[in-house]
């Protein structure tokens, strides 16, 4: 069983690399793009095979480990 | 006075630091992050700068797991006195020692110069020997520095006299370095024992090299 946890600074914390990339994008001439949010991907392996504990072991290690939630959001999709 | 250096793989400022407080007359033991116990008979922990864990994931979010840091949260629950400086600040905001975040600089650039900075607290058992809206130059080295902390924990830092120093001009005007919030660069914790900054004042400590007001801030931990 694999889990993705997508990472992103939360709304509303200005995400200095989204901006460095928006502006180099405009820079660029694409001119359609409002935001730009950059963040991190981790693909874990699990040995688990009970998707919903899978679940809940992955959102405690984003909640201990793999994300700073004063800063950061997180998402956990088990595939 | 006694005080115990923290070492992690990728600490790099343990040695200047140890420099810094024997100058000043006191002894350092250098402690190893895989201890579990601090040394008897300490009166300060400094957890210094450098880049603890290749600062994989997060500056400092490994490190915290580390076993001498459960040691040195039972030491500060017991109101123990610690210091974090650059990547040690960043390891106690991740060991939830201290309020807030470090983000990525907002220019995404390695800063590495010397900066003023200005005293907004003065009654702590840190910067006691400066005075209020003192203008100190002290050196600054990070990518990860821009402090964060939300609206509600800033107006707590700000009512319990939390901010320590604010990043300012040579005239104590206040400036943005790199994005932290309030023009923040020091904070200390609620009972005020616990103590970060990003400036290195351990790295201020000779005119020759362009300041000794490092001295006056470490000196501090002396009253």
């Amino acid at each position: 069983m694999k889990a993705i946890v997508n990472v992103f600074l939360k709304e509303g914390v200005l995400d200095p690399q989204g901006k460095a990339v928006h502006h180099a994008l405009a820079s660029l001439n694409f001119n359609d793009v409002k935001d730009v949010r950059i963040g991190k991907q981790i693909i874990l392996e699990l040995t688990a095979n009970d998707k919903t504990r899978a679940e809940a072991e992955v959102k405690e290690m984003c909640e201990t480990l793999l994300a700073n939630t004063v800063i950061e959001d997180y998402s956990i999709e088990i595939a | 006075m006694k005080v115990a250096i923290l070492r992690f793989p990728g600490t790099n400022c343990e040695f200047d630091t140890q420099y810094a407080f024997e100058k000043l007359g006191h002894t350092c033991e250098l402690v190893w992050h895989e201890e579990t116990a601090l040394p008897e008979g300490i009166d300060l922990v400094v957890v210094p700068g450098g880049f603890s864990y290749g600062d994989y994931l997060r500056s400092g979010s490994i490190a915290r797991f580390s076993p001498i840091m459960q040691a040195v949260k039972i030491y500060a629950e017991k109101g123990g006195k610690v210091l974090g400086i650059c990547n040690g600040f960043q390891i106690l905001t991740e060991a939830g020692l201290l309020p807030g975040a470090l983000k990525r600089n907002e220019n995404l650039h390695f800063i590495s110069k010397h900066q003023t900075l200005c005293v907004v607290s003065n009654d702590n058992a840190f910067l006691n020997q400066c005075s209020k809206g003192e203008v100190l130059n002290i050196p600054i080295a990070h990518a990860d520095g821009n402090y964060y902390i939300d609206e509600a924990g800033l107006k707590k830092l700000e009512e319990n006299g939390q901010i320590l120093l604010r990043y300012c001009d040579e005239k104590g005007n206040w400036l943005n370095v790199n994005g932290s919030v309030s023009y923040i660069a020091g904070i200390c914790n609620e009972t005020k024992n616990v103590f970060g900054l990003m400036p290195h004042p351990e790295r201020a400590l000779e005119s020759i090299l362009g300041s000794q007001d490092g001295i006056k801030m470490l000196k501090g931990f002396e009253a």
